[in-house]
């Protein structure tokens, strides 16, 4: 399947934008490509495991926090991940 | 350096004003283009605007969120013009146009630059730049980055006519 890299996590991707990754689930798609691409870790996942907070997934078009199967959910070669950090601020402190 | 075109500089800039007294917000599309290897720095050449809705309806004078559901779409727009996300914008309604701590610690978007337009009493005021240099969370920054602002598409990059601006 093929995986969208925001602009800034494309220094750990060789450049890419699109990166295609095999799996049979949003998981084991995120395993192969932090194995793929190691450095793109630490940006991803926190020290446990867990996806950044301000790092969203999207499976298509559903955020995949909110899917049934969480991360455990199953994916064709068909469908499409796309990573986007958040973008949030303003004048408050 | 920031390099944008006149009309997009003064949309955005518009945006601020239409949203007063709340927050605007939105996507800069373009392409990062490389130092030349004698020293100087990279830049972010916008292209394009595209303006996003706030999503903090709660707090909205003092507070902006772009939902990710509309990001995707963005990156994909900008996918299929051949484009990347380089940046973003955002009003501070009767606030300087300087970044806030909110700003520093929702800012994850490094090497993008963070455009911020001071909106006093419904006008744009002062319009600055921040970019978001670092590897990681733990050593990111910002950085006062200049903007060069094109006044006219059709006359070469480096032609006499070119106005340089550093808002």
């Amino acid at each position: 399947m093929k995986i969208h890299i925001p602009t800034p996590l494309r220094a750990y991707t060789g450049g890419l934008e699109t990166v295609s990754i095999s799996g049979a689930t949003v998981d084991a798609v995120f395993h192969q490509l932090t194995s793929q691409y190691p450095d793109i870790k630490q940006h991803l996942f926190t020290a446990d495991g867990k996806l950044r907070s301000f790092v969203n997934v999207y499976l298509n078009d559903e955020d995949i926090r909110y899917l049934d199967g969480k991360q455990e959910t199953a994916v064709t070669e068909s469908d499409e991940l796309t990573i986007i950090p958040s973008i949030a601020g303003g004048m408050r402190s | 350096m920031l390099r944008i075109e006149y009309a997009d500089y003064e949309a955005l800039r518009a945006h601020g004003e239409e949203t007063y007294p709340n927050e605007c917000c939105g996507v800069l599309l373009g392409k990062n283009v490389l130092g030349q290897g004698d020293g100087t720095a990279g830049a972010n050449h916008v292209q394009q605007i595209v303006r996003a809705g706030n999503t903090r309806t709660d707090s909205a004078h003092n507070r902006y969120n772009i939902a990710p559901q509309e990001l995707v779409k963005i990156q994909r727009q900008a996918r299929g013009l051949g484009l990347d996300i380089v940046g973003f914008y955002h009003s501070h309604p009767d606030h300087p146009a300087r970044w806030s701590a909110t700003d520093f610690a929702e800012a994850h978007w490094l090497g993008c630059s963070y455009i911020i337009t001071s909106v006093e009493h419904g006008k744009a005021a002062t319009t600055n730049s921040f970019l978001l240099v670092g590897t990681a969370e733990d050593d990111k920054r910002f950085e006062d980055e200049a903007i060069e602002i094109m006044i006219a598409h059709s006359i070469p990059e480096s032609g006499a006519h070119n106005q340089k601006g550093q808002a």
